[in-house]
């Protein structure tokens, strides 16, 4: 039998070399540039994510594919990358002062953070298990290390602990999960498992335990109840700008993964999974919503609604049509720009390196920093469902596709969850405006850094757009998925 | 093209709060004036709608319809005729009075008040001239907002609490009417959000009941209607001066707008199988409110609770449907809007002038200011429907349709017009008569010219209104007539 050797086509892949190119860099610049004050590194790492983002751009509507058909850069998984791209951009805007203030090396930053960008791209691309797997770790790895990137912090520290190991753990469920599907179907390709499925399967253990063991893995990242009990640590403890990026991008990245391999691998009229994941995806927003009720601490809170989001974005997985499609992809977008909002202007009311965290300590900031306390007060909104915020679209396509779907009952419970987290959206906007200033915060209006005030300013700025004139993302989100 | 005079109504509040958000904060003056310069140049435009409306006709006016998320077919659709028309020109009103009243309550946080009560202002018309169904939910939504500030930082002791109530209600029954907005699209075939082409469709009957509930929960809660009343009273009440004319003014039209425009047209047969209940449930609105608002010892709680009696007229007219009923129904919407809008003006000017609202508190006013007294015998003789002014109009049509439905309606409706004479007659006689029993009240100051040119303002229409009802009745009737053509027909096709 003579050897194939698989075309060698880089084209596809450059979504995800540029960044990890441009990681390697700073990393380089970082350690062999003379001069203490690093932060020019920043426009370095800027530069490399727009250039990424040009490729993207260039690369929609190709289809293009590579390795054998491992790697499709189809335009659900360019829009995905385009999302983690623009995430990426706004957190490193966010984290330049937050750093500064910290006495944080910003190299091993920004290199981890490209590193981790370039992993969630591949990820995104990824047609092959093994791919996928490969995407998962590039990018679990600096995120670990990102958790606890701030060493002095004991919070930061067991944050990247716990990640660590409970990610390591995750990831061995979902590696396993690959080796069943091998084992069943002769291949890790999603296209090749699909044809060795055949039209009416009979679905046999080994094919069944390795499904359920990559939902394990999938259901870890994207945070779906029950594996979501890392995220309100983790959250808490992990530097600020990092929750940010890790809660929209690793979200986009696995979802993408996650939406992909059930629907090419294991569609869902060949094996039911609909059922499943649609329980699923009540328990997931109902547990993060109520959870999130009685949370007094914004990460935590902003942590639990985003396992209840995970919820929302489930369904439109369990409606498994092109309408779907559209709207996770919309939905992807729109909560990358609310919750960096949210971060950022939680992170905008702090002072020097004290952040306001608590509610308590909430009180009355509007006072004190109106235009951070708008910008938090919009993206909360925007979380809750609120017109014309971006969130508000985002749930009407993921809801109406279930509508279409005949899953009215799943659009009730949905926004009856919208419902309760009404409440706890709200908890913070009425501390910073109805409450009088909290004791130990200087009480004159303070100025925001620039940089982060760019960037809150740029995720309010979309998170308005995006509920305003949703046409034109549309138009991007339903270019379909290679099937 | 012409002038796209609606876009214009919604766009230049929200600019002047964006202009008010970059004035100086600590220059109180200038962001009140502005701020009433914007409500007022927002006034006159509306004027010229009124000086171009033509009344002879039930199709939508000033229309203008742009696509805006083409892919699934919703639209920027907006448009005025006889329903709507009177309401948007109560809002620009009522936002004119709205405006001055806050100058003497308001010192704290003048900016943010401000740029709030103008967001406001661009919502609630929004909800009047939408003729979209997606485009009507976002502003209906978006409406909750600035109110809920308005009562959270500017309310009263439990403001923080009837803040969220307001909020959590009104979104209670507001989500699942956007469920059965989504399922309206799917079933009609249509793929349409736009309201005029769904109200050519007929909504299939099996699930008709269902989306009429949903819409009509939500309508119901805003009204609000017996028994989901129970956030009014803490809303008016926390409120400020200004956010209670507006909540009871515009805020509560909009409920009873809700289910005219699109209960009776989207879903005529379920309007027709559930008017009973409604008819009903508004009867016992209007008696239980009544008898409430009687034994209230706190003035604005009192006007509060009169409003769950008077906008059961407002839901009996609408679901008797007739022409008269109808015709009384819109009319009273605005008369409401003028009538309670004064009261509370009244209370809160009493309000700020001695820090209570208790009548005990009161007693023998009317001899230290005696012009208070009479704008106030005025209003209430207006609110309870002394012929003449303009609420007789409004209630005596709603009660002539009624009759014409079925006679019991209007025996048990009429009793909330004796009641409503009771409570506020007698309110008026321990606020107002006998001697001055509490020393603090013997140096009150009277009116001031800017409380009086607002109330002047007010008894203007109230007394216009009551006298040449047909000035405001006869531009509505083509679309009334339209309207029960519309829901009539449908009927009759099933």
């Amino acid at each position: 039998m003579p050897f194939t050797y698989p075309e060698i086509n880089l084209t596809p892949l450059l979504p995800a070399l540029i960044p990890a190119v441009t990681a390697m860099l700073i990393m380089l610049a970082d350690a062999l540039l003379p001069g203490k004050n690093k932060s020019w590194l920043a426009w370095l790492a800027l530069l490399g994510l727009g250039v990424a983002a040009f490729y993207t751009f260039v690369l929609f509507g190709s289809n293009a594919s590579a390795f054998n058909n491992s790697v499709v850069a189809d335009n659900f998984a360019l829009g995905v990358s385009f999302v983690i791209l623009a995430a990426a951009f706004v957190t490193i805007l966010l984290s330049i002062e937050f750093l500064d203030a910290r006495q944080l090396d910003m190299g091993e930053y920004l290199a981890l953070l490209l590193g981790a960008v370039s992993g969630m791209i591949l990820m995104a691309l990824a047609n092959d298990l093994i791919v996928v797997f490969l995407g998962l770790e590039l990018f679990s790895l600096p995120l670990y290390v990102l958790s606890a990137f701030w060493r002095t912090n004991n919070a930061s520290l067991e944050a990247g602990m716990k990640y660590f190991l409970l990610g390591a753990f995750s990831s061995a469920f979902f590696l396993y999960g690959i080796a069943l599907l091998y084992g069943a179907t002769g291949t890790t390709n999603l296209s090749g498992i699909r044809n060795a499925l055949g039209i009416s399967p009979t679905i046999n253990p080994l094919f069944l335990a390795g499904a359920g063991l990559l939902l394990v893995g999938f259901g870890f990242k994207v945070g779906l109840v029950p594996f979501q009990w890392w995220m309100p640590d983790v959250y808490e403890g992990a530097p600020t700008p990092v929750t940010a990026f890790m809660s929209v991008a690793t979200k986009a990245a696995a979802f993408a993964a996650f939406f992909r391999a059930f629907m090419v691998a294991i569609p869902s009229d060949v094996f039911d999974w609909q059922t499943t994941f649609a329980i699923l995806a009540v328990l997931t927003m109902t547990i993060g919503n109520v959870a999130a009720l009685t949370q007094t601490n914004l990460k935590r809170m902003l942590a639990y609604s985003s396992i209840a989001h995970a919820g929302y974005i489930l369904v439109a997985l369990v409606v498994a049509s092109e309408a779907g499609l559209a709207a996770a992809l919309f939905y992807f977008a729109a909560y990358a720009v609310m919750n960096l909002g949210a971060f950022g202007g939680l992170i905008a009311l702090g002072q020097g390196d004290k952040e306001r965290l608590t509610l308590d300590e909430l009180s009355g900031a509007a006072q004190q920093k109106p235009w951070a306390a708008a910008a938090l007060t919009i993206s909360l909104l925007s979380l809750a469902g609120f017109p014309p915020f971006a969130g508000f679209v985002a749930k009407f396509f993921v809801f109406s596709a279930a509508v279409n779907a005949g899953y009215v009952w799943l659009a009730v419970l949905g926004v009856l969850n919208s419902l309760v987290s009404v409440y706890y959206y709200l908890g913070p906007v009425i501390k910073m405006y109805m409450s009088p200033p909290a004791e130990g915060w200087a009480l004159a209006p303070s100025r925001t850094p620039v940089f982060l005030a760019t960037a809150v300013f740029v995720a309010v700025l979309l998170t308005i757009a995006l509920g305003l004139f949703p046409a034109e993302v549309l138009n991007f989100a339903q270019a379909a998925m290679v099937r | 093209m012409p002038f796209p005079i609606l876009t214009a109504l919604l766009i230049l509040p929200l600019l002047a709060a964006l202009v008010t958000a970059l004035l100086p904060k600590n220059n109180a003056r200038l962001i009140k004036g502005w701020a009433f310069v914007a409500v007022a140049v927002e006034f006159a435009l509306s004027v010229y709608l009124l000086a171009n409306f033509v009344p002879n006709t039930s199709e939508m006016q000033y229309v203008e319809h742009y696509l805006w998320i083409p892919q699934i077919g919703i639209s920027y659709h907006v448009g005025v005729d006889g329903l709507s028309f009177w309401l948007v020109m109560l809002t620009t009103f009522l936002m004119l009075i709205a405006i001055p009243a806050s100058f003497s309550e308001i010192n704290d946080r003048v900016k943010e008040y401000f740029i709030f009560f103008l967001i406001l202002e661009a919502a609630m018309l929004g909800v009047f001239v939408a003729l979209d169904l997606f485009l009507f939910y976002v502003f209906w939504e978006f409406s909750l907002i600035p109110m809920a500030f308005l009562i959270g930082i500017w309310g009263h002791e439990k403001r923080i609490y009837a803040a969220i109530k307001f909020v959590l209600f009104t979104m209670s029954g507001s989500l699942l009417m956007l469920v059965a907005i989504i399922v309206l699209y799917y079933a009609t075939g249509a793929r349409t959000f736009d309201l005029l082409e769904l109200q050519k469709t007929i909504t299939p009957a099996t699930i008709q009941p269902w989306l009429f509930a949903a819409f009509a929960l939500a309508f119901a809660i805003k009204v609000p209607m017996f028994p989901l009343h129970t956030w009014l009273p803490d809303a008016h009440v926390q409120a400020p001066t200004a956010g209670s004319i507006i909540l009871a003014g515009v805020l509560l039209k909009l409920g009873a707008y809700g289910f005219l425009r699109f209960c009776l047209t989207l879903f005529p047969d379920a309007s027709r199988q559930f008017a009973p209940v409604l008819i009903v449930l508004a009867i016992i609105g209007i008696i239980y409110g009544a008898m409430v608002a009687a034994v209230q010892k706190d003035l604005k709680s009192l006007v509060a609770y009169s409003s769950v009696s008077h906008m059961g007229f407002i839901i009996l007219g609408i679901f008797v449907f007739s022409q008269q009923a109808l015709s009384g129904a819109i009319l009273q919407m605005v008369n409401h809007g003028l009538s309670t809008g004064a009261l509370f003006l009244l209370v809160g000017i009493l309000y700020e002038r001695r820090h209570s609202r208790l009548i005990a508190d009161f007693g023998g006013l009317q001899k230290v200011i005696p012009i208070y007294a009479f704008f106030l015998l005025l209003v209430m003789f207006s609110s309870m429907g002394l012929p003449g002014l303009n609420g007789f109009v409004g209630e005596f049509l709603i009660l002539l349709g009624a009759w014409s439905a079925n006679p019991v309606y209007t025996i048990f409706s009429a009793v909330g017009v004796i009641l409503a004479a009771i409570y506020l007659l007698w309110a008026y006689q321990r606020a107002m008569q006998g001697p001055v029993t509490n020393a603090k009240n013997k140096q009150l100051p009277d009116l001031n010219s800017r409380e009086l040119a607002l109330l002047l303002a007010l008894v203007a229409l109230i007394v216009v209104i009551g006298v040449a009802p047909n000035l405001v009745l006869d531009p509505m009737q083509s679309s009334i007539t339209g309207l029960l053509g519309q829901s009539f027909i449908a009927g009759l096709v099933k």
